[in-house]
């Protein structure tokens, strides 16, 4: 199939950027969006021209590196799965497909498409762990019993790869879908219940400070969300937050 | 921490807003209850709907009642203008194409063009009527009920309002498209009053979802049909 590509294009942080027109030929529908790229690159460097530069890594979706608004969404029009994922079956000979950096202050363009996520990594930092005492004494987490409900749960929040498609969707650039998910997936076990106050005010003090928006509860994020983390972990933040900052 | 965290943090700026957000619900219940005895008609309405309001204005349950309202209409408002705000910082460049629509809501996604619509309605519906009541002209109208309380004829303002040849239609449509705009205020933020606040429970998710657009459809159009009746159906005084 014959596309018409508008790719972002940015120099560096500083530059200004701007939207720049490419045609692609022959792109074989089994191929990835990603591997689309790659062909696309190939072909610029032939020509001596800059490829574009874009974030990937496993190429499984499983790392949550990949990124890319892909006409108006991120990872593109499919659902449940990263854009390493999506296919180029999703699309028809001849259309137009508009390839975009993900959007927010607190992700702030590196290079044509890739941005600086390590607002995550602090967010997570604040607080997104346990401490278990690993002098070789360390207990084995099965002798504590746990609900399967709440295991179940607590996986399901922790299969977040931390894309950041949420804070690409959101109208708002808001990042509690991803914080609900690091809160949710220690408050919801025993092990994470004894430092559970100080993770949620701290980690939601951190995501404050990264600039990331407020929830207006529109529900983009879980829609768009490739591993489908549901809302229901932004209501469980809130009433973690709401007991941490009472009691 | 843990008070500043309440006052100043992204969460608590929800928390009031959902918390003045469901409390105005409730409010909109109360005053949907005392308009529709705008329906009666007769002597006895005039009668009916003047003991109440007398009674709104003077019983002191209800007096602390509308002084919560008036801090949450205003809390609500100016909380609600800060998160637009600060929402837009958020992103200060925008997307060249932009697809919401496969994703979420018109409701959900204006609910800042719906408050300004509602803030603008609840201005002008208060001086119409709140301050006419309050500090208007309404002295030279007073009316001696049934019971011999002597009270400002409410009533007839409203009607004579709704029933005015120029202008009731006018009044009516204007009421119309304010209560359009609740209604679709409410279709979003009556549920997502309750997932701030962190009621969310697989079991009752639906259930809550349902009584929020039926609240956002049956509350809004009950108000609006009242103007319309008293224009078109009720005896002109
Ligand atoms: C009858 C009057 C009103 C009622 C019953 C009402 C109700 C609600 C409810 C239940 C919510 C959801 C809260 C949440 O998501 O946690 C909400 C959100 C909102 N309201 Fe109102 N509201 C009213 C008037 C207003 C006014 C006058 C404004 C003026 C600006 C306003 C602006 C907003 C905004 C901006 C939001 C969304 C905030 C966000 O989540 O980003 N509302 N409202
Ligand atoms: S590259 Fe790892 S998830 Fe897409």
């Amino acid at each position: 199939m014959n596309l018409t590509l508008k790719i972002w294009r940015q120099k560096d942080a500083k530059a200004k950027g701007g939207i720049q027109t490419y045609q692609i030929a022959d792109v074989d529908p089994d191929m990835s969006f990603l591997e689309m790229l790659d062909v696309l690159n190939e072909g610029l460097v032939e020509k001596g021209e800059e490829p574009v530069v874009f974030d990937h890594d496993c190429r499984e979706g499983i790392c949550g590196t990949c990124s890319l608004q892909i006409n108006g969404e991120p990872h593109g029009p499919d659902r449940g799965v990263t854009t390493c994922q999506l296919h180029m079956r999703k699309f028809k000979d001849g259309d137009t497909i508009v390839i975009e950096p993900f959007r927010a202050k607190a992700f702030p363009v590196i290079k044509d498409l890739i941005v600086d996520r390590s607002a995550f990594e602090r967010i997570q930092q604040a607080g997104g762990y346990v401490s278990v005492n690993t002098s070789g004494n360390t207990q084995d987490a099965n002798s504590i019993p746990i609900e399967k409900e709440k295991a179940d749960a607590a996986f399901f929040a922790a299969t977040c790869i931390q894309c950041g498609a949420c804070v690409a969707a959101c109208k708002n650039a808001s990042a509690m879908l991803f914080t609900s998910a690091k809160v949710s997936q220690y408050a919801l076990l025993p092990q994470g219940k004894v430092e559970a106050t100080k993770r949620v005010l701290d980690m939601v003090e951190q995501m404050d400070k990264e600039g990331f928006g407020n929830c207006t509860n529109t529900g983009a994020c879980e829609i768009e969300c490739p591993k489908g983390i549901s809302l229901e972990n932004i209501a469980r933040m809130n009433r973690e937050y709401l007991k941490a900052s009472v009691v | 921490m843990a008070k500043s965290a309440l006052l100043k943090s992204s969460l608590a700026k929800k928390y009031w807003m959902a918390f003045t957000g469901l409390f105005l619900c409730v409010f909109l219940v109360g005053h949907l209850a005392g308009n529709l005895q705008l329906l009666v008609s007769g002597e006895g309405a005039r009668d009916q709907f003047n003991e109440y309001a007398l009674f709104m204005t003077t019983n002191p349950v209800v007096r602390i009642l509308s002084i919560v309202t008036f801090v949450s209409i205003l809390f609500h408002a100016i909380d609600g203008v800060i998160l637009t705000i600060n929402n837009r910082k958020a992103r200060p460049q925008g997307y060249v194409s932009f697809r919401p629509s496969t994703n979420s809501t018109w409701s959900s996604r204006n609910m800042g063009i719906l408050g300004t619509v509602i803030l603008a309605f609840i201005v002008i519906h208060l001086v119409n009527f709140w301050g006419e009541m309050k500090f208007g002209g309404l002295d030279n109208t007073m009316y001696t009920t049934a019971n011999g309380d002597e009270v400002k004829d409410l009533y007839s303002l409203t009607i004579m309002t709704f029933q005015d040849p120029e202008w009731g239609l006018v009044w009516a449509f204007g009421y119309l498209i304010a209560m359009i705009a609740i209604a679709f205020h409410l279709y979003h933020g009556f549920g997502s009053g309750f997932q701030s606040l962190g009621l969310n429970h697989p079991q009752y998710n639906s259930i809550v979802r349902k009584i929020g657009v039926a609240f956002a459809i049956i509350v809004p159009l009950l108000f609006a049909i009242i103007p319309f009746y008293i224009y078109f159906v009720l005896e002109t005084i």
